[in-house]
């Protein structure tokens, strides 16, 4: 049976007459915990926003028809050529719509999927945007913008003007933001757009749109999914694109697979599509798990120094205690019980120190053009980050505690009695 | 009468740093509330006896009974359960916790044996202490206090268990002969009053002549 009150009172009474000693080791701790909880937030803060920056404006599977090439050329389809070696020089695709087949059909089937969060329909279109004698080469996308609104951020660069706002206006536009500088036009200006055959069509424009990336900015704009069919003289059914959200990001290549099959359509997921952000978030994450642990490991030397010394100037102790009826295990417990102490204050201070700092960030001004939405560093307070704190202080200070209590456990009284 | 300690044929070894037979054939027994005492030259192995004894030295061969039960062989957790409960024990120098009051030395036992409430371990503490009249120290620090005080601090940390055995290793060895009688009364009247049985090694003719048997040891061997 472990009598815990009186090991306790024991391990308590050792540290406070250590005042000096505890103090150092636990402050190692929290310096350690405090320098993770502020990366960690700080790190995974940046990745958020840079996620943010691209992933979140990304759908998680796009679909859409590319121009290439058959993959069965009509010679194949002749039975007399079937056993022989066929050779076409300069295949070309044939000049196919881009638009998708049956996009309402496929549209009204996704909605009824469980995984899927929402699915949107959009017609993305070259243009050139008309200003006085200014003729800009850009995109038009098309698009439920009530529906983008729910499923993505695209609220947050928006800087002036409203998604409402072009949903009310049949002859709305939200212009990119570079656009508008270079033609200096503003909300509630008029715009005309030509399509690539040379119609001309005039466009009042009722908000900005801002993503912070310049080459976005430069070219693209937005305006409803039927504006954009009547600009290209299509019917409601034109539609080149459908965007898919869905609840859970990671099934995304797998769902991309299987309805690239089903629809016979090209489906790219947000992974292939970003890989190399992945990349980044994963440094970062490494980066951050690696300093930590550093300084981890040195707070974990120093306890572990400490208490070495500790046991040392306390073997007379231990022999009575063990003379007394004080088992190895007992004792072994006393020091552990030393370390976690000294781990379990110094962590807590540590997350306080970690909170303050990421407060101190989270208020410290960041402006930048290409972010219009941020106005202070990115902060991320996500609670798993104090968890892994407290419990990697625990048990590292449990480990540098091990080692010492497991030779305390080990001290034969009779010898150290003996004076030896 | 029951017999409380029993040693049969306990030899010991040293094997460093040349093998050495320190104690030879050692077989006593020791009756309740028998007040005994060991003397012999120095070097003859009186304490390494003791503390085969008292349960912390474990290599040696030959059987050791304690309340006529072989306890030779227990586990380590066992022994220190036996120790705890029916041992006590005063060593010459005073070992006390010296970061830890009076009072708090001589319930550390009884709190590790955790039969009593902290309320009666603590006036067992004060009775304790109160009949070895030093009652009026409990709150002081171990480590401000005199030797002499020191020696009987330990000896009541040793009986607060109220163990069946109390044993010293020269518990007045380092004492002025008048703190070296009071010692010896107080031991007189625990196994007089109380019926404690105590075996007590010391280098003291005078003290040793006044205890009821003398257990004279030579070269590693009893010789009386
Ligand atoms: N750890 C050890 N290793 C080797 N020899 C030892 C060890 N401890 C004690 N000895 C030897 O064993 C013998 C007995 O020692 P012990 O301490 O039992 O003597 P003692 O009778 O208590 O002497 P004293 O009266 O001086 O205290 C001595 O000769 C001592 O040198
Ligand atoms: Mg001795």
């Amino acid at each position: 049976m472990i009598n815990w009150s009186v090991i306790i009172g024991i391990a308590k009474t050792h540290l406070l007459t250590k005042m000096k000693s505890t103090v150092t080791a636990a402050l190692g701790v929290t310096f350690g915990i405090g320098a993770y909880i502020t990366m960690a937030g700080f790190m995974t803060g940046l990745n958020n926003l840079l996620d943010g920056l691209t992933l979140n404006r990304t759908p998680h599977i796009r679909l859409y028809n590319e121009i290439e090439p058959s993959k069965k050329q009509p010679v194949s389809l002749y039975a007399d050529f079937e056993n022989t070696f066929n050779v076409i020089n300069s295949i070309k695709p044939k000049e196919s719509q881009k638009k998708i087949h049956n996009a309402l059909p496929i549209l009204q089937y996704l909605k009824t999927d469980d995984a899927v969060k929402g699915a949107t329909p959009q017609l993305q279109t070259q243009i050139f945007y008309l200003s006085g004698s200014i003729e800009l080469g850009g995109m038009l996308i098309g698009a439920d913008i009530m529906e983008e609104a729910r499923l993505s951020n695209i609220k947050d660069y928006i800087v002036k003007g409203s998604p409402e706002a072009l949903r009310n206006n049949a002859n709305g536009i939200l212009l990119g933001a570079g656009l508008a500088d270079k033609m200096t036009l503003t909300v509630g200006d008029r715009i005309q757009v030509s399509t690539v055959s040379g119609d001309i069509f005039p466009l009042k424009i009722v908000g900005i749109y801002q993503s912070g990336l310049a080459e976005i900015d430069n070219s693209q704009s937005y305006v409803n999914l039927k504006t954009a069919q009547r600009i290209l003289g299509q019917p409601e059914n034109y539609i080149t694109d459908i965007h898919i959200k869905l609840f859970d990001i990671e099934a995304a290549p797998a769902m991309a697979k299987r309805w690239e099959r089903q629809f016979d359509i090209q489906a790219i997921d947000i992974k292939e599509a970003n890989a190399q952000f992945e990349t980044g978030s994963n440094i970062r994450n490494l980066i951050t798990y690696a300093v930590s642990i550093t300084l981890l490991i040195v707070a974990g030397f120093g306890i572990y120094n400490i208490l070495n010394m500790l046991i040392y100037e306390k073997m007379k102790d231990i022999a009575i205690l063990k003379a007394t009826g004080f088992s190895g295990n007992d004792v072994a417990l006393i020091f552990i019980s030393q370390a976690v102490i000294i781990g379990f204050m110094g962590g807590i201070l540590g997350l306080l120190v970690g909170f303050s700092l990421s407060a101190l960030i989270d208020n410290t001004p960041f402006e930048t053009e290409a972010l219009p939405t941020i106005k202070t560093y990115p902060i991320n307070y996500s609670p798993l980050y104090y968890i892994i704190g407290i419990v990697f202080a625990l048990l590292s200070t449990f480990i540098a505690g091990y080692l010492p209590a497991n030779k305390a456990k080990n001290i034969d009284p009779v010898k150290i009695i003996r004076g030896t | 009468m029951s017999l409380v300690l029993e040693t049969r044929n306990i030899d010991k070894h040293f094997y460093k740093p040349k093998d050495f037979h320190v104690l030879k054939d050692i077989s006593f027994k020791i009756k309740e509330g028998e007040f005994a005492s060991i003397v012999g030259k120095s070097g003859c192995g009186k304490s390494t006896l003791l503390y085969i004894l008292s349960t912390m030295d474990t290599e040696y061969t030959g059987e050791l009974f304690l309340n006529e039960q072989l306890i030779t062989g227990n586990s380590k957790e066992e022994l220190s359960r036996i120790r705890n409960r029916n041992i006590g024990f005063v060593f010459q120098f005073h070992y006390l916790l010296s970061e830890f009051s009076v009072i708090e030395n001589v319930m550390l036992p009884a709190k590790k044996l955790a039969e009593k409430s902290q309320k009666e371990i603590e006036q067992n503490a004060r009775e304790k202490l109160e009949m070895l009249h030093i009652g009026h120290l409990a709150e002081q620090k171990a480590s401000r206090i005199s030797g002499g005080e020191k020696q009987r601090v330990a000896i009541a940390r040793a009986l607060i268990n109220n163990p069946t055995i109390l044993m010293g290793d020269e518990p007045t060895g380092n004492l002025d002969s008048h703190n070296s009688e009071n010692v010896f009364n107080i031991f007189r009247r625990l196994s007089i009053e109380e019926g404690l049985s105590l075996l007590i090694v010391t280098h003291d003719n005078d003290f040793a002549q006044r205890t009821d048997r003398i257990i004279e040891m030579e070269d590693g061997r009893i010789i009386s």
